[in-house]
């Protein structure tokens, strides 16, 4: 591995942003390696560029689910090594409830981005406890953070703000996205997010209402059903 | 690769030459993913490991050599294999470790 890949795969994963590996490990070129983030320029060893752009466009992919393993390139096998950033949660309305959830994440294991518009809710009085608050409208919040350890936790009952979210957040890598609102509010959403063009498949996924079971009432016991939810998923248990 | 940046910025700030090595294909059982990293210094030094510790010894030999040849090499370790005999792999999976030098200077 030369000096100057090693140094830019270390600080990228210091700054905890996506980046992908790949090693030539068989054939031709065997030590040759390119590294890929995603909208930057590559660092690339290897002078072929139409095999160089089909190992960027394997290696984004991989990336986006969270895989790595050897491909087959002709003689060549390259080994495609991926760092998703860490496992995170957004959470797209700044109230009460992502207060509390915000709380849970952390001793799991999870980073928190709190997304909303509204100044007076994202506040860092209010949100002193999560990693990024982030002042925007949702669909363009999300854009470019969504990958196959986020999570997209839709809060805000506004259906002029859930709607953008949720139609950005279901086609995309996002391994659990889930939305607040009763069975009714859930019926009237699907209908609406169908006519604006998501498929089934795509409304299949969605958590809603959101939360376990667990009778929840207060705004801290949403939080913990929303929270066990996402565990749930992250350990491969549909509950 | 992050359980063991550490242990290369150290080794080098001291000068100490490093190779890594790292499992790229797993077959079977096998204590340690793909991914899982083991690094070596010239000084002996070793940090992280790609297996239950049954093929550790076979890969700190061939990351010194790679460190005084400059050459990278895949190694293969399993049961039909002779070399893996030697070396036992007592889960009776298989693995593929990649072995590369690290540059000191570009």
């Amino acid at each position: 591995m030369k000096k100057t890949i090693y140094t830019r795969l270390r600080d990228v994963i210091a700054r905890e942003q996506p980046v992908a590996l790949a090693t030539v490990v068989a054939g031709d070129d065997i030590g040759a390696q390119v590294l890929i983030q995603p909208d930057q320029p590559l660092v690339s060893m290897l002078t072929d560029t139409a095999l160089v752009a089909q190992v960027q466009q394997d290696a984004l992919a991989m990336l986006l689910r969270g895989d790595q393993g050897i491909q087959t390139y002709g003689a060549r096998q390259i080994f495609i090594e991926t760092y998703p950033p860490p496992a995170t949660i957004i959470m797209v309305g700044a109230v009460h409830i992502a207060v509390a959830l915000t709380t849970f994440a952390k001793p799991l294991g999870f980073r928190t981005i709190v997304v909303d518009a509204r100044g007076a809710f994202a506040t860092s009085e209010r949100f002193g406890h999560a990693d990024e608050l982030v002042h925007a409208w949702p669909d363009e919040a999300l854009q470019g953070r969504l990958h196959s350890n986020t999570a997209v936790v839709v809060l805000t009952h506004d259906p002029k703000l859930d709607d953008p979210a949720l139609l950005v957040a279901l086609p995309s890598a996002a391994r659990y996205v889930g939305a607040l609102g009763s069975t009714k509010t859930q019926a009237a959403r699907v209908i609406r997010l169908r006519e604006a063009g998501l498929t089934d498949d795509q409304l299949a996924r969605l958590h809603a209402p959101i939360g376990l079971p667990i009778g929840g009432r207060t705004p801290e016991e949403i939080g913990l059903s929303i929270m066990a939810q996402i565990v749930a998923v992250r350990n491969g248990k549909s509950l | 690769m992050r359980d063991v940046v550490d242990a290369i910025d150290t080794w080098q700030q001291r000068g100490e030459r490093v190779a890594i090595a790292t499992v790229v294909r797993t077959l079977g059982s096998s204590p340690r993913g793909v991914g899982a990293k083991m690094v070596v210094s010239d000084a002996g030094n070793m940090a992280g490991s790609v297996s239950g510790g049954c093929i550790e010894g076979a890969v700190f030999t061939a990351c010194q050599q790679a460190i005084r040849t400059g050459q990278a090499t895949l190694m293969h370790f399993g049961v039909p294999d002779e070399s893996a005999w030697e070396v036992g792999l007592a889960c009776g999976g298989t693995i593929d470790v990649f072995i590369e030098p690290l540059g000191i200077s570009e």
